[in-house]
C-alpha cells in the first residue's frame, strides 16, 4: 500500500526539494505544494521507472561528490594549461576502452556523467552489453593510467554506493 | 570589502576558463578534441560565475537564493549527454570499426552490433516488473 503511494521515495523527496529550490522562499504553504508534487509526480510516471536503484550511504554520496568537485577543479587547470600552451602536433589522444564491473544503469549514467564532466575525458559510447564504456582522452602519454584511474576513483566508489 | 574582493576573483576565473574553453573550440583540431573543451566551459567558467552570484546575494543583498545550485545541477544533468550525442554523430560519421578499440567484452561497441536480449543479470525487482506487464 505505502509503497503504491510512494514508489520513489527519493524522487519524492528531490522534487520537494527542487520545488522548493526553484521558488526561492521557504514557507508551510510551498513546502506543502512541494510535498504534494513531489508525491504525485512519481505516482503518474511510475510506469516509466522500471526499477528502484538501490542506493545506499548517503556519505558515501557525499565523499563522491566532493571528490568529484575536486577533481573537475584539478582537470579544468590541467586542460586549460594544455589548450594555451601545448601545440596541437603533441597533443596526443587516445580512445581508451574502460570494462566496466557496473551493472546497475543508473550507476552507469552516472559513472558516465561524471567521466565527461571531469575535463580531459569524455565518453562517447557504450559496448552494445552495456557493460564497456568508451572514453577519449584529449590528452594522454599512458591510456591504461586514465582506465585504471577511472576504475580506482570513481568505479570503485559507485559500487559501493549501488549495490 | 574582502566579500568584494572575492566576488571578483570568482568572476574573473570563471571568465578565464569561458574564454579559454571558447579558444580551445577554435585552436584543437578534430571533433574529439573540440568536444573537450565547452566541458570546461560549463564546469569551472559557469562554476565561478555561479558562486560570485550567491556570494553577492548572500552579502550584498542578504537574500539567499538556491537557483544558482539549480542551474548547475541542471547543467551536471544536460551537459553529458549533449556530449554524448556529439561523441555518437561524430563515430558514426567520421570514425570506422577498426579505428576504435576493441570493447573487451563479447559484444561490439553499440553503433555497431545490435544489443542482446537484455542486459547481462538485470536486477531482480526489473525482472520481476518486466513480467508483470
Amino acid at each position: 500500500m505505502l509503497k503504491k503511494l510512494i514508489p520513489h521515495p527519493l524522487l519524492s523527496l528531490t522534487l520537494t526539494v527542487v520545488w522548493l529550490m526553484l521558488v526561492n522562499k521557504f514557507s508551510l504553504g510551498n513546502l506543502l505544494l512541494g510535498g504534494v508534487l513531489g508525491l504525485l509526480i512519481p505516482v503518474l510516471t511510475a510506469p516509466y521507472w522500471p526499477g528502484r536503484p538501490n542506493v545506499r550511504g548517503p556519505f558515501k554520496m557525499v565523499e563522491y561528490v566532493l571528490i568529484v568537485i575536486w577533481d573537475i577543479i584539478v582537470a579544468n587547470v590541467e586542460v586549460a594549461l594544455l589548450i594555451l600552451f601545448k601545440p596541437n602536433r603533441d597533443l596526443k589522444s587516445a580512445w581508451v576502452t574502460v570494462p566496466l564491473d557496473l551493472r546497475s544503469p543508473e550507476a552507469i549514467t552516472v559513472l558516465a556523467g561524471t567521466i565527461t564532466m571531469t575535463p580531459g575525458t569524455v565518453s562517447a559510447m557504450l559496448s552494445s552489453c552495456g557493460t564497456s564504456i568508451l572514453v577519449h582522452c584529449l590528452h594522454t602519454d599512458d591510456p591504461e593510467a586514465v582506465r585504471d584511474e577511472i576504475k580506482n576513483r570513481y568505479e570503485r566508489r559507485l559500487k559501493e554506493i549501488f549495490q | 570589502m574582502i566579500v568584494d574582493v572575492i566576488i571578483s576573483i570568482c568572476l574573473v576565473v570563471g571568465g578565464i576558463f569561458g574564454i579559454v574553453g571558447s579558444y580551445g573550440l577554435i585552436k584543437l583540431q578534430d571533433t574529439m578534441q573540440r568536444l573537450h573543451a565547452p566541458t570546461k566551459a560549463t564546469t569551472l567558467g559557469v562554476g565561478g560565475v555561479l558562486v560570485a552570484s550567491m556570494l553577492y546575494f548572500l552579502f550584498k543583498e542578504d537574500t539567499y537564493t538556491f537557483h544558482e545550485l539549480l542551474i548547475s545541477a541542471f547543467l551536471f544533468l544536460t551537459a553529458p549527454i549533449t556530449a554524448h550525442f556529439m561523441a555518437k554523430t561524430h563515430i558514426r560519421m567520421r570514425e570506422l570499426r577498426g579505428t576504435l578499440p576493441e570493447t573487451q567484452r563479447k559484444h561490439g561497441w553499440s553503433l555497431y552490433d545490435t544489443p542482446p536480449e537484455m542486459l547481462t543479470d538485470p536486477p531482480a525487482d526489473e525482472v520481476k516488473s518486466l513480467e508483470s506487464r
